[in-house]
């Protein structure tokens, strides 16, 4: 199947475009999403996965220098300006945000947040946009839906007001979404219910969607593929189920063996030892070569590329964990 | 671990709001937040009892009441003996140490890790003012950080290693219980594991009691004895660490312990999924202050506050149907 969001070998790097240095956020990552599918891409903070997701559709380019390609719908995100862009973003791709205390304009009440992508994109006229409006805030399950939509997004608990998030971005209903830690900022229980409905709204409405996380569990339990990235690059990629079930790339290994589950209570827990390298001062050869056990001089001298151990499981190792069965 | 060093007795906390212009026209009282509605608890000596719960069901109140940061309206909390809040020994503050979630901001950014340590040295008398350069380093030797680090601010250390200065700052009084308000929350996995095992060791080594709060469940349950399960301000569940995980009894501690995502992609969907969103802390609801989002709630839950009691063969429970619950398991 063809593939509705490719990204090529895309790299960000942020500082003056003519400076001695540039801080390289994130260097050549390839990414394939199909119609309907979850792509969970984790890793630890300053991994570079926000970076990657916000490159998509251009919000890094003002602060930082894009190289690569995305490629939708057989044109290239990257290379087009934002007044080309803007017919796209809000209409078929949308993003949900962490934090949506902060993505909500505190002022505007959520009809006219909602209504508003719908002014820019749609020809519905005003009755039909409410309408609309009180449609996808039922759909995202805001009980009483007619009668919120003049409430302010305080007015709104936490898992609501990304419930509010979620019904902007399904206005136009996108192809394709984009949600940047969606449920970091809230209790699990809240957790558990804004994913079911991502997932739930993922497969009625064949959306495509990435969902950016620190978190394995919630990878394992809502996506349908993984990258894991580390120090800007992808390390490891494959469906959930072959990555979590049997990770190749020591990272990912080390990552899923410091997650306190199915272990002695009370005992020592696995831990990576050392801490992630700086983005200003990386080693050569293989990011993670000086924390990781396995590492070789050839680990330390040659950046290992992303190839595949089999059929729908990569990983950027030169001395990969052998397959378990 | 049979002596309690501290006994929580009704513990309630209230943060009075303030009358609002519209409260006054209308001529009601100001609101409340009701943080805590009678918690009691015992910690025993040794133990690390973990505190889990939604955000605003007063976990982090409670914490900060154990070191008087949190004045309550009514209920004690005993040392020893003694009310924490009238008379507190002259040693309570030394004995009883708190670590704070954010590592960004609980460290002064103009003092030295040196600097942070030798405060608590002295302000405390640790030890002879010449002997402090020693101690720091022993204190940091301790939390494995480098012997360098004295001499750094704070900015220029990773989230992990503030933990460590944290930690440190904490140990350096020798104190008998350490209070871990969401001492990892702010953390990577890999980062995340390092600090358990330190904290999980230095209990060992030194003797400390813990408590240990913190939402996520996995981590709860690695590093506790006890947990207790706290809604809108009341222990609903406290017992024996394997036992609530395992087999939670009340409705409320399995739904939130089964919230917690596997890793095994395996057992997708099969958790209870709780309804709603907990209730604000200003207009807590009558009965079982769960009634509303539980799934097995009677006319008796709407009426009638169910006590924490015990069940045979696990903790106490607050519920009027946790025998048929814990039978039925």
């Amino acid at each position: 199947m063809q593939p509705i969001l490719s990204v090529q070998d895309l790299s960000v790097t942020f500082g003056p475009k003519q400076g001695p240095r540039l801080l390289p956020a994130v260097s050549g990552v390839s990414l394939d999403l199909r119609r309907g599918e979850i792509l969970g891409l984790v890793g630890e903070s300053g991994s570079g996965k926000s970076v990657t997701l916000r490159s998509i559709p251009g919000l890094t380019r003002h602060y930082g220098t894009l190289a690569g390609k995305v490629m939708w719908e057989g044109r290239d995100l990257v290379a087009m300006s934002d007044a080309s862009l803007r017919p796209i973003l809000g209409k078929d791709i949308a993003m949900i945000f962490q934090e949506p205390m902060t993505a909500l304009n505190p002022l505007l009440t959520v009809g006219v947040q909602i209504t508003e992508s719908l002014k820019a994109h749609t020809t519905l006229d005003a009755r039909a946009r409410i309408r609309r409006a009180v449609e996808v805030l039922d759909l995202v399950g805001i009980p009483g839906a007619a009668g919120r939509l003049d409430d302010y997004p305080h007015q709104f608990s936490g898992g609501m007001r990304q419930r509010v998030m979620i019904a902007i971005a399904l206005a136009s209903t996108p192809k394709l979404l984009l949600a940047d830690e969606p449920t970091t900022a809230l209790d699990v229980t809240i957790q558990a219910q804004i994913l079911d409905l991502i997932a739930q709204l993922a497969r009625d409405f064949d959306m495509g969607v990435i969902l950016v996380t620190h978190d394995l569990g919630v990878v394992a339990q809502s996506c349908d593929r993984v990258a894991v990235m580390y120090a800007g690059r992808i390390v490891e990629e494959g469906t959930v189920r072959a990555v979590l079930g049997n990770p190749r790339h020591p990272y990912t290994n080390g990552l899923m063996r410091s997650v306190p589950q199915d272990v002695p209570p009370r005992t020592e827990l696995f831990s990576i030892p050392g801490t992630p390298p700086s983005l200003w001062n990386m080693p050569p050869g293989c990011a993670f070569a000086p924390r990781c056990a396995r590492a070789t001089a050839h680990c330390t001298a040659e950046v290992p590329p992303l190839s595949a151990l089999e059929a729908g499981h990569l990983a950027a190792c030169h001395c990969p964990l052998g397959a378990t069965q | 671990m049979t002596e309690p060093v501290l006994k929580i007795d009704d513990l309630h906390v209230r943060f009075p709001l303030g009358r609002s212009l519209m409260d006054r026209l209308q001529g009601r009282p100001g609101r409340v937040v009701s943080a805590l509605n009678g918690v009691t608890l015992e910690l025993f000596r040794g133990e690390t009892l973990g505190v889990v719960g939604e955000s605003g069901c007063g976990k982090s109140t409670l914490a900060r009441a154990l070191v008087r940061l949190n004045t309550p309206s009514s209920g004690t909390i005993l040392h020893e003996g003694r009310d924490i809040f009238v008379r507190p020994e002259i040693s309570y503050h030394r004995r009883v140490q708190m670590m704070f979630q954010d590592p960004h901001s609980s460290l002064n950014p103009r003092m030295t890790c040196g600097q942070i340590l030798a405060e608590a040295l002295t302000v405390h008398r640790m030890c002879n003012p010449d002997r402090v350069p020693a101690r720091i380093a022993e204190l940091l030797e301790l939390v494995r950080l480098p012997q360098d680090a004295a001499g750094k601010l704070p900015h220029q250390f990773s989230g992990g290693q503030r933990q460590r200065i944290a930690i440190a700052r904490a140990l350096s009084v020798e104190p008998e219980i350490l209070v871990a308000d969401e001492l990892v929350s702010a953390l990577d996995v890999s980062v995340q594991a390092q600090v358990v095992n330190l904290l999980l060791d230095l209990q060992q080594r030194l003797g400390l009691t813990i408590l240990f709060v913190a939402h996520d469940l996995r981590l709860v349950r690695h590093v506790s004895n006890r947990v207790a399960v706290i809604y809108l301000g009341r222990i609903v569940e406290i017992g024996d660490s394997e036992s609530v995980f395992r087999m939670p009894v009340h409705p409320y501690s399995r739904a939130l312990l089964s919230a917690a995502p596997s890793l095994n992609p395996d057992e997708r969907g099969k958790a209870d999924r709780l309804q709603g969103e907990l209730p604000s802390p200003l207009n807590i609801p009558s009965g079982c202050p769960f009634h509303l989002r539980c799934p097995l709630a009677t006319e008796r839950c709407k009426l009638e506050r169910p006590a924490l009691r015990p069940v045979a063969g696990r903790g106490e429970v607050a519920c009027h149907l946790s025998e048929e619950i814990a039978n039925a398991q």
